[in-house]
């Protein structure tokens, strides 16, 4: 009943022409079709923030969108954060304090607090709480995650 | 689950939109606007729409004015423009206050305030605040466009009173007076989980004494509702102590509350009853 339509997505700057059915969520856009398997599906219904990508610099749900609806939109994912062997100052700030085991819910954390940090790294310690509850990690119990990002928002706020 | 095929119509103007939705409505034919409500329960295949009017393309719908005494929120407006306040005045306050409560920040990225009234959960915010201060819901088909007032839009759990081929295009709050009080109150077991109860209360303070009293409760009835007897033990009286609590329990007394697998009657009761006193306290803080 459904054709497939064809469009393109730009992830990571790069453009991803691609052929799909309109119920075809975005996180399945980007993996299956686009090969950018760095973003994780979690539960599918827009409560782990497993799939979190930036959209038009703003962190979304790419579970809770339609690949279709996000034509003309600039995506960032994970794969987008690295500036070549550079890691972002969140992805080190992970690793140097303990802030994912299995990594699972990780490309999520990271660009949920990247969409937010790099527009304000001034956020309060009760607005970074707030907005780091949007995710689930069931590994870390959330502190190193915490920890991490907080040393983040420090050094991208001196980096201005 | 992914959700099950639909067809996908992605209209640029209202008038299209209207007419789409007028040619798929009686085909299950269901409007997409942020998707945050939608979108799961189409993959929990709770919802199998056959059509989507994907209505994010229509520009005209991101309005979001004052027109004389109201604020006028279009249908793609999304909670979170109202995180800074849109508006002078204690009404900018109260939709800022509000919002913090409705999901999480990558929720309130994408989900719409019409979203949320038209999907109409009992434990929507945006539901209570359209209530509790008397919003105008406007309704656009093929065949016109009407205005349905707040008491007369909700019909229960996620029922309204907006036909299928409906769309509904904006939402109209009105202005508050600059010396209104409010408070706002919500309960639920973690953040940004649904509330299991909440009130919202607004007055103003005239020689000492409460003046236009509103007080409503969400999550705890089928649907948002003002609780009348409340708001008359209230009228008239000075904003303390005592008169929080007179007005708390008669809250408490009037409800007919929800019950589910966790939560009794006798505990939204008693919940209704804290939430409305506090609500009535932060008025004042």
């Amino acid at each position: 009943m459904s054709e497939k339509r064809e469009i393109t997505l730009t992830i990571n700057g790069c453009t991803h022409a691609i052929r799909v059915d309109p119920r075809r969520t975005l996180v399945d856009a980007i993996r299956d079709d686009c090969g950018q398997t760095g973003t994780h599906i979690g539960c599918e219904h827009g409560i782990c923030g497993a799939c979190t990508v930036l959209l038009d610099g703003e962190p979304v749900r790419s579970c809770l969108m339609f690949a279709v609806q996000a034509e003309g939109c600039q995506i960032r994912t994970v794969e987008g954060l690295a500036n070549g062997d550079e890691l972002h100052p969140l992805q080190q700030a992970f690793i140097d304090h303990h802030g994912l085991q299995c990594g699972f819910c990780t490309p999520g954390f990271l660009m949920l607090a990247a969409g937010v940090l790099e527009r304000d790294p001034n956020i309060s310690d009760d607005d970074l709480l707030d907005l780091l509850a949007s995710n689930l990690c069931r590994c870390t119990g959330y502190q190193n995650i915490v920890k991490a990002v907080r040393a983040a928002a420090v050094k991208m706020g001196a980096g201005r | 689950m992914k959700p099950a095929p639909f067809r996908y119509h992605a209209p640029k103007s209202i008038e299209e939109a209207v007419e789409t939705l007028g040619e798929v409505a009686s085909d299950d034919g269901r409007v997409l606007a942020g998707g945050q409500s939608l979108v799961p329960i189409m993959a929990f295949r709770l919802a199998r729409p056959a059509h989507l009017v994907d209505i994010n393309g229509v520009q005209a719908l991101r309005r979001l004015a004052v027109e004389g005494d109201r604020l006028c929120i279009g249908a793609c407006v999304r909670h979170a423009a109202f995180h800074q306040p849109v508006v002078d005045g204690p009404l900018g306050k109260l939709l800022a206050t509000v919002v913090r409560h409705i999901g999480h920040y990558p929720i309130r990225i994408r989900g719409t305030f019409c979203g949320s009234i038209a999907h109409a959960d009992p434990a929507s915010e945006w539901c209570l605040v359209a209530t509790a201060l008397g919003a105008d819901m406007v309704a656009q088909s093929t065949r016109g466009r009407r205005t349905i007032a707040a008491g007369d839009f909700f019909r229960g759990i996620m029922t309204t009173a907006l036909e299928d081929d409906e769309l509904l295009s904006q939402v109209r709050l009105p202005l508050l007076p600059t010396d209104t009080r409010f408070g706002f109150y919500e309960f639920s077991r973690r953040a940004g989980d649904f509330a299991l109860g909440m009130a919202l209360v607004a007055f103003r303070v005239n020689d000492g004494k409460v003046t236009e009293p509103r007080i409503a409760v969400g999550g705890i009835e089928a649907q948002p509702r003002r609780i009348a007897l409340a708001e008359q033990a209230l009228a008239g009286r000075a904003p303390d102590r005592a008169a929080f609590e007179t007005a708390a329990e008669a809250v408490a007394q009037a409800v007919d509350p929800l019950e589910d697998a966790i939560t009794s009657a006798e505990y939204r009761r008693d919940l209704a009853r804290t939430v409305t006193r506090r609500a009535l306290e932060r008025a004042v803080a």
